[in-house]
């Protein structure tokens, strides 16, 4: 199945901005990060399809994830 | 000794008082809206001989605690007609601190048609005719003080917007680089210009360190309040790296971006105007990504932004001022952005007003959506100005609404809504209804725990327990508020456990005092409580804690989610 990663804030650094590919049936996001060497800690925030997910969240065909940091403003 | 000093406007007379006891444990916002409250007739008009301009240095500026050195301005406010409390950094608040000013409190109007200037130091403050620097925006007025008064003067100034009464003039403030700071919101800057106060300057030379009963107590917590601090990936890492500008790229992909006059929840152009690409933009051209807006900072959110030559175009550059213009406005040019921002300091308007303003512009057909030159050209020719037209702009979004005939106007309690969609974004609505000042992101910035994961998480886009999330937050923003600390504090205080006794211990250790946790959960539902009982009786009421009506009827893309709060549900945010 097909899955958009995206990435954001110092995640992208030495990785990458957005990228679509191929991807075993069944993933979920904590396969991807582990895949790009992102440790769980790391992860502040994680969505699928604009909606918040956990990172043992089963992916779909289809589905856009965007992993970013704890990071914050306002 | 701290004292009270009150100048009046109407005879050009100054006295200095004695704090009352009522008064000694309260700084910051809780001092502002206790005197406004207690001392200006709800029912005044804000521009008016009875309002007050109340400027509260926080519990603990002046102090070595990080991030203390904010200062209060509040009064009643002629954008929203309500209670205000606005605080920005600079150098004032710890200046105004260290001479044991608790609060200095504007009174009347002048008689004569003429302007004046107030200069604090040691001997009290000087009234004085000021003739050489009317019409001149904020950057000059610096420069000329500097030379007049020397490098190290604090200024409090209001620019053309200011003095030409506008209700979403702003009061700036110098920063340790002569640079801008601003107490932005509810056209604080049209009351100081009401009472012809050009500028206020500041010099504390002679002046003693500010006390701490106990030195050894305050010191230890600190350093715990500091470690919190760097400790929290959000204030030690995100917020001095990206700048809270990193909010665009999260905001669009949670489909709560408000974007060409809150028509959707996303911008196509969101990657050009993001936190990421500005951080990248700032090094590549020699700027500054991080940098504090006062001294004893530790987080740094602010950057100085440089253009392609490599030269100054602005600093303390915010994701509220990129999100408005950027994807409100539908212009995606970072570098026409940054020079309206310097504009905005320049002429001393508040830029989440105006942006928002500009967003409503662009739907009366003023000017087309993506115009960034075009919104250039209308601040510096009709707002700076003063021309019929700038004036209406100068008014805010709620005053092109109905010049216009606009219906889709963002705004509560006529002050513009910022950066988040409150329909794909629920608990932030609930602060936006309810909070005392108008639509204001930070009464109760549910942003953390809606969107960032910060202090839990509650689903942006349901309705359970957002009430509660903004009620709480609200509260305990209002005692923050109050001891000078920046707002950026809350994402330690709502995660890491030693951060919050650490400040209040900090509090015990300046006055020699034992305040409790209930007692600073009391203070925040206290200020509340005071401010919107003056709104109430200015005639405010539970049908004013509404958002408009076009969150309810139309549904904002992605996830097509509408405004759905029953007025019973909101009118439960008072129940405390
Ligand atoms: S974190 Fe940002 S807003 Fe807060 S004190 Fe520092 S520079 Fe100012």
């Amino acid at each position: 199945m097909e899955i958009t990663v995206k990435l954001f804030a110092m995640f992208r650094v030495g990785r990458f901005a957005a990228t679509t590919k191929k991807y075993q049936p069944g993933i979920s996001p904590v396969d991807i990060t582990t895949e790009l060497n992102i440790p769980e800690k790391e992860v502040g925030i994680v969505l699928v399809n604009g909606r918040h997910a956990r990172l043992d969240h089963r992916l779909l065909d289809g589905d856009i994830l965007s992993l970013f940091p704890l990071v914050g403003g306002g | 000794m701290d004292k009270i000093i009150r100048v009046n406007m109407t005879d050009l007379s100054t006295r200095t008082e004695a704090v009352p006891a009522a008064w000694a444990g309260l700084g910051g916002r809780g001092l502002t809206s206790t005197i406004v409250a207690a001392e200006v007739p709800p029912t005044c008009h804000p521009l008016g001989p009875s309002n007050k301009l109340v400027f509260a240095p926080g519990l603990l500026t002046g102090t070595p605690a990080a991030n203390s050195g904010r200062l209060s301005a509040g009064a009643k406010s002629p954008l929203t007609g309500t209670i205000k409390e606005s605080n920005a950094g600079g150098t004032a608040a710890q200046m105004l601190a260290r001479l044991g000013i608790k609060a200095l409190i504007i009174e009347g109007l002048p008689k004569a048609d003429a302007w004046y200037s107030l200069h604090v130091s040691m001997e009290g403050v000087a009234i004085k005719e000021e003739t050489e620097l009317l019409g001149k925006g904020n950057f000059a007025v610096i420069e000329a003080l500097e030379a007049r008064l020397g490098k190290k003067t604090g200024i409090l100034t209001i620019g053309p917007a200011g003095e030409l009464k506008m209700t979403a003039a702003n009061i700036s403030v110098k920063d340790p680089d002569s640079k801008i700071r601003s107490h932005g919101r509810g056209g604080l800057g049209a009351v100081m210009g009401s009472k012809k106060i050009k500028f206020i300057s500041i010099d504390d030379q002679g002046a003693p360190k500010v006390p701490i009963a106990d030195p050894e107590k305050f010191k230890t917590a600190a350093r715990a309040f500091a470690k919190a601090l760097l400790d929290h990936p959000v204030s030690g890492e995100g917020l001095p790296t990206y700048g809270t500008n990193v909010l665009v790229n999260i905001l669009h992909e949670a489909g709560g971006l408000p974007t060409r006059n809150f028509t959707v929840g996303q911008f196509a152009g969101h990657d050009k105007i993001s936190g990421e690409t500005m951080h990248d933009t700032i090094v590549a051209r020699g700027g500054k990504p991080k940098h504090g807006c006062h001294a004893g900072c530790i987080i740094q959110c602010s950057q100085v932004y440089h253009d392609k030559e490599g030269k100054y175009v602005t600093s303390g550059f915010e994701y509220e001022t990129i999100w408005g213009l950027g994807a409100d406005c539908c212009i995606d040019d970072l570098d026409d952005i940054a020079v309206a921002d310097n504009l905005m300091d320049d002429i001393g308007i508040d830029s989440i007003e105006t942006a928002v303003m500009f967003g409503v512009a662009m739907e009366a057909g003023i000017l087309p959506f993506g115009d960034g030159k075009g919104i250039i050209r209308l601040l510096k020719e009709d707002i700076a100005k003063g021309t019929a037209l700038g004036r209406i702009l100068g008014g805010g979004a709620g005053s092109v609404g109905k010049a216009y005939g606009v219906t889709r106007v963002p705004v509560v309690k006529n002050q513009g809504i910022p950066a988040y969609d409150p329909r794909s974004v629920k608990g932030i609505g609930i602060t936006y209804a309810t909070s005392t000042m108008g639509a204001d992101h930070t009464a109760g910035y549910t942003i953390a725990t809606n969107i960032l994961n910060v202090g839990g998480f509650v689903d942006p886009l349901k309705k359970d327990g957002q009430v509660e999330l903004s009620r709480n937050l609200q509260i305990a923003t209002a005692a923050v508020d109050s001891t000078g600390m920046c707002i950026f504090v809350a994402f330690p205080a709502l995660d890491i456990p030693e951060c919050l006794p650490a400040l209040i211990d900090m509090i015990n250790a300046r006055f020699g005092i034992n305040l409790t946790g209930d007692d600073v959960t009391n203070l925040g539902k206290y200020i509340l409580k005071t401010e919107r009982q003056f709104n109430m009786a200015a005639g405010f009421t539970n049908e004013h804690d509404r958002l408009p009506e076009f969150f309810k009827i139309e549904p904002v893309a992605p996830h097509n989610a509408v405004w759905d709060f029953t007025d019973a549900e909101i009118d439960e945010f008072w129940n405390f």
